[in-house]
């Protein structure tokens, strides 16, 4: 019988891969010293408790281990590594027309300020180490809703709330990274949801890193109070570069008594990147926290997003899809602490390896004896394309009560041949057949995210098909 | 003088990994319009015929031609065949996500013809189509085979054979695993093939009540790899009475 050889199309990056030049750009030496973190901290004109805590944190940092359970990060070379790049006479501005050309153009062709107009209640926009961009809808404003960059909320009315809050999820002693972030953190968001306030559409932060061998450290702090709503969405994105760059955010995400929190994330690094980031939750009384995570890009990561339901009736869901191409080695999953009676909580995954790309699910729940009456329900599904791919599942359970119901379902497949030929006999192309197969896989995370990311991620695993299917 | 549609001349065929040799010479000869049985014992090879015909890549033909439309397809890919005007309906139909039937059979249409069609005439058409064959509407919608019950499969195998409109149809044991009622409303929808395409049928089988309403042309009888007998409807009543043995046995 006749074989072609096909493939299925590789993540087309290109659109992501451009860069300006960084002439303008002010950058402190690279490396880590404590003269360097004073510097941010001189920059930032950070209060004293900051400046401290950033000291404090790269104490920590000197002291840790790197991981030594995950994907090698071996490449990664923290003596070079920028830790902070602005752009010179960096202004936050709240207008587009006022944002720096080059600056301007890069989230012109994100399509960021399209979205805005668009779909979007408020959006954040980061080069490097700062905001460049930040703006909230006055009818959003007006509802009480707070949506700043970190520094200035440092500084402001919400002073005491963030040092109530910050890194107080996400220490620096839980692990190197995180140590890390607590001495160089610049940029990021935070948003304050009054009780019972409603944000009906979404904001959206979008991180860019331009620079070479740059690090990106940005600190996400949400706090929904009792009731609210808010659906926040998180994207990033860097050209390609030869040398090593790092993420190591942190997001602290804080749902209050019966309020929902939904927290999307399109992460399409560069393959040049370690994706190194820090996300924690934690959910009062009948709340809830939504993750859709999608992870397509970055050279290697270790992602796990977790959920401390730490209220009666909390709930957690975690919807994620990973891609993991030539090159890549994505280490993802979630993590749930039950702590509190009948709470609960759903994770349901798929990921995708091709062309030797490793991807990997890594699970942990644990309830503790609090956690009287709570469930866990796990999916996790992954699709090799082609025999030099890898995927593997760790799930990890540690259930210290009795009265509890938890399920874990694990699927790891190959395409079926009979289902390409299924297609084939149809008229369709063998290419056609196994994208339409690997798009199919992924719809059910597809489904949960806002429209022009589905659309988005449809056009990442590079599907496409002829007319008008789907 | 009858036209030759599809020929198939000493066909070896063996799957794709292994040595293991299936089918060991088989010849046949289909003219255009006309209505075919293969019958035979469980593992004679009747649906290794009918997926080579169709370019299963999971076997691979050792030695032999197939000629279909004119045109030699021995090593063409199925997606080819299928353009040329062949189409099967399978055994066992399986299940697709991420594509809706409606969205399927418009897609394979187009990619048949390389037409785009107007919706509205598609939605019609396949309203219609789906109405000759009992099915709920809201199927279309569905994701291809989803859930779909064993019954509800064939009956979109057949749904897509009638929106096809192919020269040949290939139904492999597309009786079988279903109840009366479904047999008869998959036997109307072959019938409506017959009809309003005109198209030539393989029919492998192994009971006879889908061929009840059948002009029968020819059966053809597979034994091992090899066919052992051949000639008009009489075999599929003769088989239908005294089963294979002698046919075995020969």
């Amino acid at each position: 019988m006749a074989k072609e050889k096909t493939e299925v199309k590789d993540i087309d990056r290109s659109k992501y891969d451009f860069r300006y030049s960084e002439d303008d750009a002010f950058k402190l030496n690279e490396g880590l010293t404590p003269e360097i973190v004073a510097q941010i901290s001189k920059e930032k004109n950070d209060p004293e408790w900051m400046a401290e805590f950033r000291q404090k944190s790269l104490e920590l940092y000197n002291k840790m281990d790197i991981p030594d359970w995950g994907p090698s990060i071996e490449g990664l070379d923290m003596d070079h590594i920028l830790t902070y790049v602005r752009p010179k006479d960096n202004k936050m501005q709240k207008d587009w027309k006022d944002v720096p050309r080059d600056i301007k153009d890069t989230f012109e062709k994100l399509g960021i300020p399209k979205a805005e107009r668009e779909s979007l209640a408020g959006v954040g926009a980061q080069y490097d180490s700062e905001l460049v961009y930040h703006n909230v809808k006055k009818e959003v404003a007006e509802q009480g809703v707070i949506y700043s960059d970190v520094e200035s909320a440092l500084r402001g009315p919400y002073a005491d709330l963030i040092k109530k809050h910050f890194m107080k999820l996400i220490t620096p002693n839980d692990h190197k990274f995180a140590a890390l972030h607590g001495a160089v953190w610049s940029g990021g968001s935070f948003v304050y949801v009054p009780p019972g306030v409603h944000v009906e559409i979404p904001l959206q932060s979008y991180f860019r890193l331009n620079a070479a061998g740059a690090g990106q450290f940005e600190h996400t702090l949400i706090i929904v109070e009792e009731g609210a709503y808010l659906h926040f969405i998180e994207g990033c994105s860097a050209p390609k570069y030869n040398v090593a760059n790092l993420h190591a955010g942190a997001v602290e995400l804080y749902v209050g008594k019966n309020a929902t929190l939904r927290y999307s994330t399109i992460e399409n690094w560069s393959k040049n990147m370690y994706n190194l980031n820090t996300k924690r939750a934690k959910v009062e009384e009948g709340g809830k926290i939504e993750w859709i995570s999608g992870s397509f890009g970055s050279h290697v990561s270790y992602l796990y997003p977790m959920s401390v339901l730490n209220g009666e009736g909390a709930r957690s869901e975690f919807t994620g899809v990973t891609f993991a191409g030539k090159g890549q080695n994505l280490d993802t999953g979630c993590k749930v602490l039950h702590n509190a009676p009948h709470t609960s909580s759903y994770v349901n995954t798929r990921s995708i390896s091709k062309d030797g790309g490793v991807s990997t699910f890594r699970s942990s729940v644990v309830m503790t004896k609090n956690a009287k009456g709570s469930k866990s329900s796990t999916s996790c599904q992954s699709l090799m394309v082609d025999n030099i791919s890898r995927s593997d599942t760790i799930p990890a359970m540690d259930i210290r009560v009795a009265d509890a119901d938890v399920g874990h379902e694990a699927k790891i497949g190959r395409i079926s041949d009979e289902v390409v030929f299924y297609l084939m006999s149809r008229g369709m192309s063998e290419d056609d057949a196994r994208a339409l197969i690997v798009r199919g896989f992924a719809d059910n995370v597809g489904k949960e995210l806002p429209l022009e990311y589905a659309v988005e991620m449809n056009n990442l695993i590079g599907l496409e098909m002829k007319g008008a299917i789907g | 003088m009858a036209e030759q549609l599809l020929n198939v001349q000493n066909l070896v065929v063996s799957v794709a990994d292994e040595d293991k040799e299936i089918l060991h010479g088989v010849n046949l000869t289909i003219n255009r319009g006309e209505t075919h049985v293969l019958m035979g014992p469980n593992g004679a090879g009747k649906s290794t015929l009918g997926s080579t015909l169709m370019g299963d890549p999971r076997y691979k033909i050792n030695d032999g031609k197939i000629s279909f439309e004119g045109q030699d397809i021995t090593e063409l890919s199925a997606d080819k065949i299928s353009k040329l005007g062949m189409f099967i309906s399978f055994q066992n139909p399986v299940e697709i996500p991420g594509i809706t039937l409606s969205n399927f059979i418009r897609t394979s249409i187009e990619n048949k013809t390389g037409e785009h069609i107007r919706l509205w005439d598609f939605k019609k058409e396949l309203t219609k189509t789906m109405e000759i064959l009992n099915m709920d509407p809201s199927y279309a919608d569905r994701d291809l085979n989803v859930g779909f019950s064993g019954g509800e499969k064939k009956k979109a195998e057949i749904l897509q054979l009638l929106m096809l409109k192919p020269s040949l149809a290939i139904l492999d044991e597309t009786d079988s695993g279903l109840d009366v009622d479904a047999v008869r409303t998959v036997s109307k929808g072959v019938e409506e093939y017959k009809k309003s395409v005109g198209g030539a049928l393989i029919v492998i089988t192994h009971s006879t009540r889908i061929l009840e309403a059948l002009d029968i042309d020819q059966t053809h009888v597979l034994v091992s790899g090899n066919i052992v007998a051949e000639g008009d409807g009489s075999i599929v009543d003769d088989i239908n009475e005294n089963g294979f043995e002698k046919y075995i046995n020969q």
